[in-house]
């Protein structure tokens, strides 16, 4: 599971250089293997084999620990996504996801807020004047989305009457969430890319202005942790928009995980559309989108879901 | 011992070597870092007693959301190490008076007998269970709470009011 999330991962690099190629009329990797399929093998080793640099200045520990805490807490959340339906094997039941948590919903907050950390740290421990910048705006972008991001899933946790993963994609056996919370979908798919720092909200990394942003200062696998913390997270994002909005595993014909993986891919491809076609936002613009639009309109999205059930 | 017990005491004794860090470190990034490291040792110990959902809003309330606003702060005003003595004697005193008072009353709590304690069985905290109970139980300090949220809040509205309001002013008087 890990194995495939991380080669996932690396293959998502290459599909996203290779649309935003084609979005540019471009070419995008084409010189290893046909259509640069083996480019993500060669940029693996590249970053592994690369000299590790720790700058004089930095916080030595904290500027170690930083990147792998971005990829960590992506990693991680996997855990409670429910791949599909309990199966039988050799006569004994084996659930399809990890661990089927009580509190599965809280445990993906958990980790989406302990995040931060690595971003802030990484950005702090580097010493460096745009490392800083990058790591504030990081910090400060990733605590007010994460709000709208939580109040987003209420009504899905209301409707569902459970925060376990498994049983919000069971509640959705007959309809998909997605019809019937449609502004909560847009509310949780806006606050999810701006909490993983992709273009239109990349104002934490903002090359034109900061250098890199927060990783600047980074080298080698280092840098390449940021990353791989980076593409998991659209993964996961997908994953989670799956099983709470588009019904999980639930579709005809096909067998569930293929669905599941299917719904994945597409929530993927339409967040590298969105990179290849939209600017990126200002400070202000930013911090009045989440406090002053999506907040307020999630607040109300929940009283009249709550109206909703009761009448 | 069985192996929770083992457990329990590990996590109890990081928590306390944690906690100690904290306080007793310069950097303060440092210092929040080890506040993390003791918040995720109660988190850990809520799960440990059968509280998941407890667990669940510990990390993403303390550790979570508390602690980044700080570092945040401490980011954003770049403090420098304070010179001198870490503990002045005018900073000591109140310290020690407040601790020996919450060893008091905790000790008195802990003399009385535990007869009208309903505690929750541990393996039934599941959230339905937890908010039940805690909103049939203790439904006025729920409320208290709240109360004292609120007034919080209208308070830091207030401030940030006042605040803008004298920054205007010099404007209008030129």
């Amino acid at each position: 599971m890990l194995g495939g999330l991380l080669l996932a991962a690396s293959y998502l690099v290459w599909l996203e250089r290779k649309l935003l190629a084609r979005l540019q009329i471009r070419l995008g990797p084409n010189r290893c293997g046909i259509f640069g399929l083996l480019q993500p093998i060669a940029d693996a080793v590249k970053l592994l084999t690369k000299e590790d640099i720790v700058p004089d200045a930095a916080d030595g520990v904290i500027f170690r620990v930083a990147p792998a805490v971005v990829a960590m807490t992506a990693m991680l959340m996997f855990a409670v996504v429910p791949l599909g339906p309990e199966v039988r094997l050799f006569g004994r039941p084996v659930p399809m996801v990890i661990s089927d948590l009580n509190v599965g919903l809280l445990y993906v907050f958990a980790l989406s807020s302990l995040g931060v950390y690595g971003v802030a740290l990484g950005g702090w421990a580097a010493n460096s004047k745009f490392a800083l910048l990058g790591g504030i705006r990081g910090a400060a972008q990733m605590i007010s989305y994460e709000l709208s991001l939580g109040l987003s899933l209420v009504p899905v946790v209301m409707l569902a009457g459970s925060f376990s993963l498994t049983a919000i994609v069971d509640a959705q056996a007959k309809v998909p969430f997605i019809v019937l919370q449609p502004i909560s979908f847009v509310i949780f798919m806006l606050s999810a890319m701006a909490e993983s720092k992709r273009i239109p909200f990349d104002l934490p990394e903002a090359e034109s202005e900061l250098g890199a942003g927060f990783h600047m200062e980074y080298s080698g696998m280092r840098f390449g942790l940021f990353f791989l913390g980076e593409y998991v997270h659209i993964q996961v994002l997908g994953a989670l928009t799956a099983v709470f909005f588009l019904g999980g595993w639930h579709g005809p014909w096909l067998p569930p995980i293929v669905w599941l993986l299917i719904k994945i891919f597409i929530v993927a491809v339409i967040m590298i559309w969105i990179r290849g076609t939209l600017p990126r936002l200002r400070y202000d613009q930013l911090m009045a989108l989440g406090w002053k639009v999506l907040i307020p309109v999630a607040l109300v999205n929940i009283v009249l879901t709550g109206m909703f059930i009761q009448f | 011992m069985s192996i929770l017990t083992i457990l329990f005491y590990a996590i109890a004794l990081l928590i306390l070597a944690a906690t100690a860090m904290a306080v007793t470190r310069r950097n303060m990034v440092h210092a929040v870092l080890y506040l993390v490291l003791s918040f995720f040792g109660t988190a850990m110990l809520f799960y440990l007693l059968g509280a998941p959902f407890l667990a669940a809003l510990e990390i993403i309330i303390y550790a979570g959301a508390i602690m980044v606003l700080f570092l945040f702060m401490i980011m954003m005003l770049r403090l420098k190490k304070p010179p001198g003595m870490f503990f002045p004697a005018a900073q000591l005193l109140p310290a020690v008076l407040i601790s020996a008072g919450f060893l008091v009353v905790s000790t008195a709590l802990m003399g009385r007998t535990s007869a009208g304690w309903d505690a929750m069985a541990a393996a039934q905290a599941d959230p339905t269970a937890f908010g039940i109970y805690l909103f049939q139980n203790h439904w006025l300090a729920v409320e208290i709470a709240s109360m004292l949220l609120l007034v919080a809040l209208v308070g830091a509205y207030l401030l940030g009011l006042r605040a803008r309001r004298t920054t205007a002013d010099p404007e209008e008087a030129s």
